[in-house]
């Protein structure tokens, strides 16, 4: 079988110690709570953290509350599947839930969190190879090379946001608190991310996503389409979270957030603008969809063709709005 | 749901039962022990280290480092396994280790033997091997240029060719002259893998002068007979024993590296030696199914008989011999078996590329083939206004005909197993609106290859009972590698002895314990084993019977042997009867195909089988004309099986064989770029999860073969062929397109919607089929018919 590599695996007691670990450890630790994403990266050496910390048994990461405002926070640690069987979240933010119920299999669900999908790694099917595979090609800059074998002229790393759940919770204008050497820090989840697949996340080495915040939903509703191979186990080919603001029939406000389709996911809200005061109609949500559609820059490096991806991001736009609407 | 079609009554009391398998409770409670799981005393790991470039020379190996490293035993090279083998005589072109130069990226180079695998790995880091690369060879297409290096191996050719063959039966110009309609189409099937859910895993051991390995293949007997090849021993010497199997499918048909690596490595360093492959590297072994690119012209009469095909084949082989030349053979040898084809010309050839060796995997060299004539068919029924099904209907073989590449046909339920799907699909009522489709398809499947792999006139299988204080033992060297040959063997041998199949004690799959029985491939176990194995049972019963009647003074035919009782005796006091009479209760049986299964001009190997199962399939699905995205809604299956030996056994090979088929139909592809297998993991090798599988319903039908063990047929392989080609004509019933490539992706859809929608020919596939120097056709003379009956 394909061997985990020798590491150090520490217990801190609390977010502070893992925290302190980190910085004390600096690039050469990684943290892991449900181990869905980092070990098996570890396995084809990928990710060679010498100190794995742990932090899926801090109770402090795992609660499910209220947030005083009309919003909820979700600790890191909380497992996607039971965010899926939450019924409070479920009818408040039906988009978050559902991506998070789309994430891979009932077996990764339960194992995998919340915080994790928000920072899983960029996927690239020329980096997600084991040791050697990578070493016969020729390695590429996000992994012990120095340029990207998918886009050979791109000065950055072109490897693609994956997390279903980023998206959603982006739509929604959820938050996420990071915790640091200098305490904690709150910042829009939109801001986590920048476009390079190698430095693809915003938070600090030596900083710990502790929860995320989804405010009030309000008269928000939400959806996520994914397109995928198969109806289990993929990674997104294209994703689409929506979130509407309805007024009546009349749409009030929409965001539209993309992901798959780049390094990062994309907020493509302002494609939205020709729905607002109208009702939706086939018509605008296809032009809707086409103008949100068109930052997407899927390249050869996931399963199907990058043509074929980019014609179902306006398709998983179109229905991710109709979906929302629905709900609403 | 399964609806058995009983063709006769039948007083058979345990054959055609829906009974459990024999080894079921071992398997569900995790009991089993695989290759794997067995752990002997001061065990070895070894990993192999595998070739980073996909053609190369291999310049110097130096191992040192890795020797001097604590916790390593030994480590060899191909200097330490010098001789060549192949599973065919014709393609002995394997080293073990490469030490000359590599063919593809995963080519096994070096083997280390260590305390754990870890060390192993670490170990194989530290060889250092210089290379110079060669040009590599991709693509089907540029392996027939002159190559701008060196062909990838000195012998056959010219260039990267490694088979060509060209036959031509009855006169084909005249056929077409004769015809009012002809078509010509191209057609591409994608390679694709087994993905067995057991890695390739073996151990071996060296004591005293014996060798012993254990591994998970699916031919003990081939894999016997190769390491008496590479290390020069008498085959007594050497035990080969197939553990129990997690799956197969063709995948663990040849003799491997990793085989003859722990053999080698347990002789150097005494101690037991064990390598079980990770999922990456089962992707390198592969053996899987060819990628083929087809050319197809036949020509029909103004009422739709067929009157002349030529059907030609490219076979991208990948790096090595393999069942090669048998694979490219059989890309023509069946069309035969479905259709009535009074000319037919066939032209073959198999290229070598710097890919994983292609080899056998369920249907072995036949899906391709299947696919292209069947999708053909229902071009040409569209052409000339004709209903697809009555197409087929008119030109379909009937029993007991020799077809005209000299194929002996005997029972054949393809009338029924086609009325079966249509009737029950409403397949010809079906509602036509865009996005909707039903397609309709059949084929046909050996059992059992007439030939062996290396010619021999011994019995292809045989078979030892032995009854000792009641208790049955039955001894054969077939594999049970998951399709249930050990429970069809033991529902034979019950049936005899009047007791239940969980009576009966296999011991199969083991070179020392048991007769030899060829293998589990080509779907020949339960034909040609069970047929050993009824022979035996027969004898065994009979030396009971004779015992029982002389006690109760009655004649033979007075003494019953059913539910445990031998007469009014129980089984094991009838078997202690016996004993105590002849001594040792042994019976023997065995089984070769009658001769003049096949005809006699070269080549004629390949497509010979003492019978023939049928199967035609319905799939129903929708199709999204806009993105090209499908879903299966469901699949109608209908099996000839001759009989059923174990009914929910023969349903669940038709089931998993439906499993197969629709997965390789829509997204089973071995992919490669830049040299490299694309994608070798199971997460990016796309196969169908449960989501994609659809409702199926299955008929058996029962022809009862006159020849087959209570009339039994194969049931392995036959079920996926239909599949492909089903889903495929579907698609364009629901879209109007035509995907002339598997597997058939939403993209290729979408892309054939697109031409269609810009006016062009709303068709996705290949578009030119290369020239190709085949070889003059031989005109293969008339079957002689007086030579056999039919």
């Amino acid at each position: 079988m394909l061997r985990l590599p020798r590491f150090s695996y520490l217990r801190p007691e609390s977010v502070a110690e893992a925290v302190q670990i980190l910085s004390d450890y600096g690039a050469r630790a990684r943290v892991v709570a449900g181990g869905t994403d980092l070990l098996p990266k570890m396995k084809r050496g990928q990710i060679e953290p010498e100190v794995v910390v742990g932090l899926g048994h801090l109770d402090d990461l795992r609660h499910i509350r209220p947030t005083g405002d009309g919003g909820f926070e979700i600790g890191a640690c909380v497992t996607l599947t039971e965010v899926v069987s939450n019924p409070l979240l479920r009818s408040a933010y039906p988009g978050y839930v559902r991506a998070a119920g789309l994430v891979s299999s009932p077996a990764l669900r339960n194992s995998g969190t919340i915080g994790g999908n928000l920072c899983v790694d960029t996927r690239c099917n020329y980096y997600d190879q084991s040791y050697e595979w990578r070493k016969a090609l020729g390695f590429c800059m996000k992994k012990d090379g120095d340029i990207c074998r998918v886009a050979p002229a791109s000065a950055t790393c072109r490897a693609i946001a994956s997390s279903d759940t980023a998206p959603a919770a982006i739509s929604m204008n959820a938050t996420v608190v990071l915790a640091g050497p200098n305490g904690e820090r709150e910042v829009p989840v939109a801001s986590l991310y920048q476009d390079d697949g190698q430095f693809y996340i915003t938070k600090a080495a030596d900083e710990i996503l502790v929860s995320l915040r989804l405010p009030e939903p309000g008269k928000w509703k939400s959806s996520y389409v994914k397109v995928r191979s198969r109806g289990s186990i993929d990674f997104p080919l294209v994703g689409a979270a929506a979130a509407v603001h309805m007024n009546g029939s009349l749409v009030e406000a929409c965001r539209i957030v993309i992901t798959a389709v780049g390094p990062q996911p994309l907020d493509v809200s302002q494609a939205a603008e020709p729905l607002l005061g109208k009702a939706i109609d086939a018509a605008i949500l296809e032009e809707v969809a086409s103008e949100a559609a068109k930052p997407a820059r899927p390249l050869d490096n996931a399963d199907l063709s990058y043509v074929w991806r980019k014609r179902m991001m306006r398709r998983a736009i179109e229905q991710a709005i109709r979906e929302a609407v629905e709900v609403a | 749901m399964t609806n058995v079609v009983n063709e006769t009554s039948s007083d058979l009391r345990v054959v055609g039962k829906s009974l459990p398998r024999v080894d079921a409770v071992g398997k569900l409670k995790g009991l089993t022990a695989y290759t794997d799981d067995m752990e002997l005393p001061n065990t070895l790991y070894c990993k192999l280290l595998r070739s980073h470039h996909p053609h190369a020379r291999v310049l110097s190996i130096d191992t040192s480092a890795a020797l001097a490293m604590e916790g390593v035993a030994a480590v060899i090279t191909g200097d330490d396994l010098p001789i060549k083998y192949g599973i065919m005589p014709t393609s002995q072109d394997e080293h073990a280790l490469e030490n000359e130069k590599v063919r593809f990226v995963g080519d096994p180079v070096a083997a280390v033997a260590a305390v754990d695998e870890e060390t192993a790995l670490a170990a194989c880091k530290l060889i250092k091997i210089e290379y110079e690369p060669l040009e590599a060879i991709e693509s089907i297409e540029h392996a027939l240029l002159p190559p701008s290096d060196e062909p990838i191996h000195d012998y056959a050719g010219p260039g990267n060719i490694h088979r060509m063959g060209a036959l031509e039966f009855g006169d084909v110009d005249q056929g077409f002259e004769n015809s009012s309609h002809i078509r010509e189409d191209i057609f591409f099937y994608e390679g694709n893998t087994h993905l067995p859910m057991e890695q390739h895993s073996a151990i071996a051991t060296f004591v005293g002068d014996k060798l012993t390995l254990w591994s998970s293949t699916q031919n003990p007997h081939y894999v016997h007979r190769a390491l008496a090849r590479v290390f020069d021993m008498p085959m007594g010497h050497i035990r080969v024993v197939a553990a129990p199997h997690g799956g197969g499918f063709g995948g663990k048909s040849d003799p491997f590296s990793h085989e003859m690596a722990v053999c080698k490595l347990a002789m150097v360093t005494g101690r037991p030696v064990k390598c079980t492959l990770t999922r990456e590297e089962v992707f390198y072994v592969h053996r899987g199914r060819h990628p083929v690119l087809m050319w197809v012209r036949t020509g029909v009469s103004e009422d739709g008989k067929i009157m002349a095909m030529h059907f030609r084949t490219a076979l991208d082989g990948g790096a090595y011999g393999s069942y090669g030349p048998a694979s490219m053979l059989y890309t023509g040898a069946l069309q035969t078996t479905t259709y009535n084809i009074p000319a037919y010309r066939f032209e073959g050839v198999r290229v070598f590329t710097n890919k994983a060796p292609c080899g056998p995997k369920r249907g072995h060299g036949t899906p391709q083939p299947r696919f292209a004539l069947e999708l053909h068919l229902d071009k040409i029924a569209q052409e000339i206004g004709l209903d697809p099904v009555e197409l087929r209907r008119r030109n379909y073989v009937k029993p007991y005909t020799r077809t005209v590449n000299h194929l002996r046909i005997t029972s054949c339920g393809i009338e029924e197993v086609t009325d079966r799907v249509i009737e029950a699909s409403g397949f010809l009522n079906r509602k036509r609106r865009l996005g909707h489709g039903m397609g309709f398809a059949i084929s046909s499947y050996m059992c059992g290859a007439g030939l062996p792999i290396y010619w021999n006139k011994l019995p292809h299988s045989e078979c030892i009972i032995q009854v000792n204080r009641g208790g049955v033992s039955l001894y054969c060297g077939a594999t049970d590698i998951g399709q249930g040959s050990d429970t069809v063997l033991a529902t034979v041998a019950a049936e005899q002895l009047g007791l239940w199949p969980t009576d009966i004690r296999v011991v199969s799959g083991d070179t020392d314990l048991a007769p030899v029985d060829l293998g589990s491939y080509s779907s020949r176990v339960t034909f040609m084993a069970g047929n050993a194995a009824l022979q035996a049972a027969r004898e065994m019963r009979d030396i009971l019977v004779d015992a029982v009647a002389e006690k109760m003074e009655c004649s033979p035919q007075e003494v019953m042997v059913a539910d445990g009782k031998v007469g009014e005796l129980t089984f094991e006091e009838a078997a202690t009867l016996a004993q105590e009479k002849v001594g040792v209760l042994s019976t023997r049986g065995s089984y070769a195909p009658p001769p003049n299964i096949g005809g006699r001009y070269k080549a004629s190997g390949v497509g010979p089988s003492p019978a023939y199962s049928y199967s035609a399939a319905v799939a129903d699905l929708d199709a999204d004309p806009y993105s090209g995205e499908i879903q299966l809604n469901k699949v109608w299956i209908a099996h000839d099986i001759g009989r059923s030996i174990n009914s929910l056994a023969v349903k669940g090979q038709v089931e998993g064989g439906v499993y197969m088929g629709l997965s390789e139909a829509m997204m089973e592809a071995q992919l490669y770029r830049h040299g490299l297998h694309k994608q070798p993991s199971m997460l990016d090798y796309k196969s169908f999860t449960f989501f994609e599988m659809p409702e199926v319903e299955t008929f058996l039908v029962e022809t009862v073969d006159l020849e087959g063990p209570y009339g039994a047929k194969e049931v392995g392989q036959g079920p996926l062929l239909p599949v492909i080609p089903a889903v495929a004509s579907a698609v364009h019933d629901a879209l109007d397109v035509w995907v002339d490539e598997v597997p058939i992706t939403p993209d290729k859809i979408m892309r054939a919607l697109d031409a269609k929608a810009k006016g062009r020919e709303g068709r996705y596939g290949p578009k030119n089929f290369p020239k190709i120097s085949y070889p003059s056709i031989v005109k293969v003379p008339p079957f002689d018919a007086s030579s056999s009956p039919f």
